[in-house]
């Protein structure tokens, strides 16, 4: 039985590792390489690693940090941060990246999607979606692409439609709160589309994780927990294990 | 020394990351004039099986591999749309051959049950282990999946599934060709097991 995965997500401004809290206060938090060292040898399910000032500085996620990065790193790796050509996952994959996370491309070119899923597969294809709540209703959110006007289950479904094979749901309310996971968007989100998704966006302890996973969602990831309090990706597994949630 | 092949849709950079942490002497190969006498072939694959299935036709890798394979018994490892590769027809991204080593079709995933989800992506364990290149896997320990196709299998040959919603074939073994669905470059330290024993006793 597949089981449910825990994904630390780390964050880059180009080359420092950072937090954000609704997406706009940051904290800086030292080198990529020495965190996601860390979290090879904690035995993680898989990690995400993604540049967020790549697309509104017009440039990729760096090559040669990734090169550095994927050395020692055995288990799943996406990487995603300003990827806008076909070109661009090409050499994101041939360093050593699994799978690559579009968001501000495919919203801008939602045909992107469909070309890179036919030329990689569609399982190496993750649409991350940016969501804020307004009047009770689910909006797609995105600094890049001024007056967006989306309803999240439209693009659920036009994304899905596109070929993606894995879709990443951030809360940008939530970011950093480490208040709890949005479990109506989470499970929203799962109803929508028949691919795995991934719920990120609050996280606040290993039971809130548990909880989440508990829903129809394929995997929780994760990156305040995992930085600013004492608790593991190990432990957020053993909280699944507790919950009956089938988990590594 | 083994020999990996590049099709140029694989994920070279994790293969050979694994190959270089566990210390295994390895050559890359991207075009026939390259390959000579290999001793042992990894052939990896991400992508789709029909973009990988005219790479191997127009490069020439068809004949090259299958010469070795059959004609000198020389051991191969498929992984993913490697694994896929062995069979003799895929239908990703249209009807199109493969190695024909195996016979099988490679065919979408499909489920009545909509919580099943597709792709299989993420960890699952092998229902069963009993083969050497397993050999230091222990019961329940996962490995890493990320496909929408599956391999049918047409012949009675040793095989491995994994359930996810239905059975899934894991892992095929015919002598000395094996293919494994999932991604041993990716499985943690399992998944490092794997790939050394395929070198070591396979």
């Amino acid at each position: 039985m597949l089981r449910k995965r825990i994904i630390p997500i780390v964050l880059l401004d180009g080359f420092s590792v950072l937090k954000t809290i609704n997406f706009s206060r940051r904290r800086n938090l030292g080198s990529p390489i020495t965190v996601m060292r860390t979290y090879n040898t904690r035995n993680v399910d898989e990690l995400i690693l993604l540049d967020i000032d790549a697309s509104s500085s017009g440039r990729s996620i760096d090559k040669f940090t990734l090169m550095d990065i994927t050395k020692e790193c055995f288990m799943p790796l996406s990487v995603g941060g300003g990827i806008s050509t076909i070109k661009d996952i090409e050499e994101l994959l041939s360093v050593g990246a699994d799978k690559v996370v579009l968001n501000t491309a495919a919203l801008k070119n939602p045909q992107f999607i469909n070309s890179a899923a036919n030329r990689f597969g569609s399982q190496c294809i993750i649409i991350s979606i940016d969501v804020i709540k307004t009047n009770d209703k689910y909006l797609v959110y995105n600094k890049n692409c001024e007056d967006l006007e989306l309803e999240l289950t439209d693009w659920l479904l036009q994304v899905e439609r596109q070929g993606a094979g894995e879709i990443l749901i951030n809360s940008v309310d939530l970011d950093g709160s480490l208040s709890g996971g949005d479990s109506a968007l989470a499970e929203l989100a799962a109803s929508v589309v028949n691919i795995p998704v991934i719920y990120c966006g609050g996280i606040s302890t290993p039971k809130n994780a548990a909880d989440i996973a508990a829903l129809s969602v394929s995997a929780v990831a994760a990156a305040s927990i995992f930085h600013f309090t004492e608790h593991t990706p190990e432990e957020c597994r053993q909280a699944l294990s507790i919950e009956g949630v089938p988990v590594r | 020394m083994i020999t990996v092949i590049d099709l140029k849709v694989g994920n070279m950079g994790s293969l050979i990351n694994a190959l270089k942490f566990l210390n295994i002497d390895f050559e890359i190969v991207d075009s026939i004039e390259n390959f000579i006498d290999p001793e042992k072939i990894i052939l990896p694959g991400v992508g789709s099986f029909s973009a990988a299935s005219s790479c191997l036709f127009e490069s020439g890798f068809y004949e090259a591999i299958s010469k070795e394979v059959l004609g000198n018994n020389v051991p191969i490892l498929g992984i993913c749309v490697g694994m896929q590769l062995l069979a003799e027809i895929g239908f990703e991204g249209g009807k199109s051959r493969g190695l024909g080593f195996i016979k099988a079709d490679v065919t979408k995933i499909s489920r009545v049950d909509k919580s099943i989800r597709i792709p299989h992506m993420g960890w699952n364990s092998l229902e069963s282990i009993d083969y050497p290149i397993f050999s230091d896997l222990k019961a329940n320990e996962c490995v890493y999946f990320v496909h929408s196709y599956e391999m049918k299998l047409k012949e009675s040959i040793s095989f491995s599934t994994v359930d996810h919603g239905g059975e899934i074939v894991a892992y095929v073994n015919k002598g000395h060709i094996h293919g494994v669905q999932f991604h041993p470059e990716k499985s943690q330290s399992s998944g490092l097991s794997i790939i050394k024993n395929f070198v070591m006793s396979c």
